[in-house]
């Protein structure tokens, strides 16, 4: 057993893990952080991406000890006080998710695309988001909220 | 899932004396194979050793004709380099089409290159280009560093620092993917450079990544992708699998081999 400390959300946290305690297992158990969702646990379906300074990650193929010190956000930190993020409003407002489970991952996958690539066009933003699957096949709407969003962020 | 110790480096020779002290340690770089491997019970270290506060194995350099990329450099960074574009475009391009967003931000080149994934993007460019890998004992060039599937010249315990790739005339990396997997199915990496042509393939070989000599040849004389009209390659010694029998790989090799020429301009 280990001390793991970093960033979640922008609260300091610190708590015991084993060695080969997930990341995503420590946010969503230790943390009780269950927006970050497990669905494949084999790094394939993106349902447990979240931000690990800033870059996208799939925290089930990361271990809580290898964020030792790291800035995470996950999907219970994008709203602020109240108030959606563009890219949670946008994911309304385009009915971008159907039975909601990819979404929390889709969301922080499509943050990371859009901050670094503000101008993604419909191709770029596919080709970002080929890590996370929708099982109910929803990508159209998920593409063109992705789309509004960038453009939301811009300002 | 397991019950290894985790230890972590800030020194390369720290992360040496490490992985030596351990019964059966492993390296962790990115984690993006050694992490599954051992979910899925394929791995069983009784330690590993993280070589992710080694600030100094991350990197890009662009000096002398050579590209040097520091083995813990991401693909992500790869892919985002414009020294790298402007140096060897198809380099840069190969990075940023290895599996997925999120594998880009965590995965390294010398995690990739290490692991010798038969139908990994690296390992092709590493062959086509004549890239020298340096480790924390010795320089071995590609030619001899990819020894079989899942196979390399490295020793035990020996940590790789950095891959060198010489700059090209022209480079161009083309990949039919498998859908699911985003892997090659069938990857060529053409390169113009000093020695001539070199086709190097990827996602095919029964040995892992290797040079289609045929192909290179009929280059040699025309470098265009009409040079290529008519040339078959044999699928004897290529994988088959569900994904792909191996004539249909040998097809593809052509094909890919004739849009990377293509995509030299």
């Amino acid at each position: 057993m280990t001390t793991v400390s970093m960033t979640v959300n922008g609260e300091a946290v610190s708590a015991d893990a084993q060695p080969d305690t997930l990341l995503s297992e420590f946010i969503r158990e230790t943390l009780d952080l269950t927006g970050t969702h497990v669905g494949c646990d084999t790094s394939q379906c993106g349902a447990c991406v979240v931000l690990v300074n800033g870059d996208s990650a799939k925290s089930c193929t990361m271990l809580a000890v290898q964020a030792e010190g790291a800035d995470i956000t996950t999907i219970e930190g994008l709203a602020t006080n109240g108030e959606l993020h563009p890219m949670q409003k946008a994911f309304h407002e385009n009915h971008a998710l159907q039975c909601g489970f990819c979404t929390p991952g889709m969301m922080i996958s499509a943050i990371d695309l859009v901050t670094k690539n503000p101008d993604a066009s419909e191709a770029e933003i596919r080709h970002g988001l080929e890590g996370n699957i929708c099982r109910c096949t929803g990508y159209h709407n998920i593409v063109k909220a992705v789309s509004a969003a960038a453009a939301e962020m811009k300002g | 899932m397991s019950n290894f110790q985790y230890l972590s480096a800030s020194a390369l020779d720290e992360a040496a004396a490490k992985l030596k002290g351990a019964q059966d340690g492993a390296l962790l770089a990115g984690g993006m194979t050694l992490l599954p491997s051992i979910k899925l019970g394929l791995s069983d270290p009784s330690d590993v050793v993280d070589l992710a506060g080694i600030s100094d194995l991350a990197g890009i350099s662009v000096k002398g004709g050579s590209v040097t990329i520091g083995a813990m450099t991401r693909h992500a960074d790869v892919a985002g380099s414009s020294d790298v574009a402007k140096a060897i475009p198809a380099l840069a391009a190969l990075a940023g089409g290895i599996g997925d967003q999120q594998v880009r931000n965590r995965g390294t080149i010398g995690g990739s290159i290490a692991n010798n994934d038969p139908a990994a993007d690296y390992p092709a460019a590493c062959l086509a280009l004549g890239a020298t890998i340096t480790t924390d004992s010795r320089s071995i060039s590609a030619e001899d560093f990819f020894t079989g599937l899942f196979e390399t010249a490295l020793g035990e315990g020996e940590i790789i620092k950095s891959v060198s790739f010489p700059t090209a005339e022209k480079t161009a990396y083309q990949k039919f993917t498998s859908p699911a997997s985003r892997y090659a199915l069938v990857g060529v990496f053409v390169a113009v450079g000093s020695d001539g042509v070199r086709v190097a393939v990827t996602g095919c070989g029964q040995g892992g990544v290797y040079r289609e000599s045929g192909l290179e040849a009929a280059l040699g004389g025309d470098f265009s992708a009409g040079a290529l009209d008519g040339q078959t390659v044999s699928g004897d010694n290529l994988m088959s699998d569900i994904h792909a029998a191996a004539d249909y790989r040998a097809h593809l090799i052509v094909e890919m081999a004739k849009r990377a020429v293509a995509a030299c301009g």
